[in-house]
């Protein structure tokens, strides 16, 4: 029997979608001109740029100059937090972040921390909910800068960052929020969020990698992060990488179309995965909120045994998926994230992260189940952790 | 990311298990760094006739506990105690640096499986457990170490 392909792990990345590749293919070949160039070659490849941001705008609810393509959602991160930290450091020095931030996130603050800024991270509560009221109490004289994502990438809580929003603009604060797992799998509009600045990354939601954009509010002074010719109104320069730009606006556009239905499939099957889950397995945790959650993300943390190891034989039986676990990464700490909800070393080691998307099917989910059972059940055999908890030690 | 050796020991361990009334029980590592090993030897006239264990961990930390026993298992105590996590390691044809962690945590599982098995026994005086049973970071410096390497 041929072993399945079932791929579960969306959040980290999506294929394009072939509508969206075809947009893109002529930027490769026959139209590889530059877009600054004046010759027609380039002229519309300039035009392609164009209509790339006025989709992106109209999709994210953004004036046409408010978007500016980057080379990826980090990218955008590190311009967004770093930018604004340089242009204001006169006001003051002070950056407010979460405790449960992507690494795009984290590590530029703690970056920033070296170079003489103040960061505070704010707790999040056991479903990684950041509290608005901790945000306003944070805020000080020399606050510049609040950057809290829009949905986390392990456990999908959506933080309430319209609450946030209110809260910055009355203490004449920025606010920059990483939206880069929502994107595609929630609304998003800039003007009724209230965010300064916003991140999103075109692998996500079926666009391609390397291509990321920023929402930068218009009347907002942020450095540049580069620095080089007049591409991008001269904010974030280097050749536009054209194919890629196309790309991210194709696959947004579709995104954004096909939004609820989407959301509905994606939701659908997460919670039939759960439900089977918790009814087939003992000793399961949910991690992260069963509402105000990402559709897709299911992150599950299996007591007496190690995420690793279920990944590993997971993949054995075609299923890809991702784990909270520190081996997997190469360290030996257990996700950031989970420790931050609380959950103990030995709990967080042994999480799994579903995520689910455009490709995936009931059957899907029913194999899924079937191989959880069975292989947690020999992970738990060979676990002296199950042993002792079995003979009531 | 695993050799083939690796892969077959984790996808098929050997000695998978508990051995009752066993003459030696160690068990090293803990749950916060994510590693725990427990090895259960049976011994007769100071020769391991028979050696089992459970594992919580990665593929590495199975993988390196079921060829530790493999390697073990018929040998006198002596010939056992010269099992190096070396070479564990050597017998699966290698492991990542970052996992190299496992193989000294299977080193320790099998000389704290003997020193219980001394102590039962009235061999030593003072057994204090052996291996790590704390977070004293020393995963990370092994961790480290290896990184410098690279």
């Amino acid at each position: 029997m041929n072993t399945p392909v079932i791929y579960l792990d969306h959040a980290a990345t999506t294929y394009v979608k072939p509508e969206v590749f075809e947009a893109m293919k002529p930027y490769f070949t026959e139209q590889f001109g530059n877009a600054s160039s004046l010759y027609s070659l380039g002229r519309s490849n300039r035009k392609a740029v164009e209509e790339a941001r006025a989709t992106v705008a109209r999709c994210l609810g953004a004036a046409e100059n408010e978007i500016y393509f980057t080379g990826s959602g980090t990218e955008a991160d590190n311009w967004a937090i770093k930018g604004i930290a340089q242009a204001w450091r006169k006001k003051g020095k002070h950056i407010i972040t979460s405790s449960i931030e992507h690494p795009a996130v984290l590590h530029t603050c703690q970056y920033l921390q070296k170079e003489g800024y103040d960061v505070t991270y704010l707790p999040v509560d056991s479903e990684g909910f950041v509290n608005p009221a901790d945000v306003e109490k944070a805020i000080r004289p020399d606050t510049v800068l609040v950057t809290i994502m829009m949905a986390n990438n392990e456990i999908g809580t959506i933080q309430p960052i319209k609450e946030i929003a209110e809260i910055t603009k009355k203490h004449g604060v920025f606010f920059h929020t990483d939206a880069v797992q929502a994107a595609g799998n929630i609304p998003i509009n800039v003007k009724d969020l209230g965010v300064d600045l916003l991140t999103i990354a075109g692998h996500k939601f079926y666009g391609p990698k390397g291509v990321g954009a920023l929402y930068i509010r218009k009347g907002v002074k942020i450095d540049s992060f580069m620095h080089g010719g007049h591409q991008e109104r001269g904010k974030r320069p280097s050749t536009e990488n054209v194919p890629g730009i196309v790309g991210i606006a194709a696959a947004l556009d579709l995104a954004v179309k096909s939004l609820d239905a989407y959301y509905q499939k994606t939701y659908a099957l997460r919670e039939k995965a759960l439900n089977k889950i918790m009814e087939r397995i003992p000793h399961v945790k949910l991690n992260g909120p069963r509402e105000n959650r990402l559709p897709g993300n299911l992150n599950l943390s299996f007591r007496f045994i190690e995420g690793e190891s279920l990944l590993l034989m997971l993949d054995m039986k075609g299923i890809k998926a991702s784990s909270g676990s520190a081996c997997s990464s190469g360290s030996l700490d257990p996700s950031h994230v989970l420790l931050a909800i609380g959950l103990p070393h030995e709990i967080a080691h042994g999480s799994l992260r579903l995520t689910f998307g455009e490709d995936n099917t009931d059957e899907d989910v029913d194999y899924l189940t079937d191989c959880l059972t069975e292989i947690v059940g020999k992970l738990r055999n060979m676990s002296p952790l199950w042993e002792d908890f079995v003979k009531g030690n | 990311m695993y050799s083939e050796k690796v892969m077959d020991h984790f996808t098929n361990p050997r000695n998978v298990g508990e051995i009752e009334n066993a003459d030696g029980v160690g068990q090293v590592g803990n749950a916060k760094c994510g590693d725990i090993m427990k090895m259960y030897l049976k011994i007769e006239d100071g020769v391991i006739v028979d050696a089992k264990f459970k594992t919580f961990g990665c593929g590495a930390a199975v993988a390196t506990s079921s060829m530790a026993t493999e390697l073990i298992k018929g040998k006198t105590i002596k010939e056992a105690e010269l099992v190096t996590n070396k070479a564990v390691m050597e017998a699966l044809d290698g492991l990542p640096p970052v996992k190299v962690h496992c193989s000294v945590l299977a080193e320790e599982a099998i000389a704290a499986a003997l020193a219980d098995y001394r102590a039962k026994n009235g061999m030593v005086e003072d057994y204090e457990g052996g291996g790590c049973t704390g977070c004293c970071g020393g995963c990370h410096a092994h961790h480290q170490e290896f990184d410098e390497e690279e």
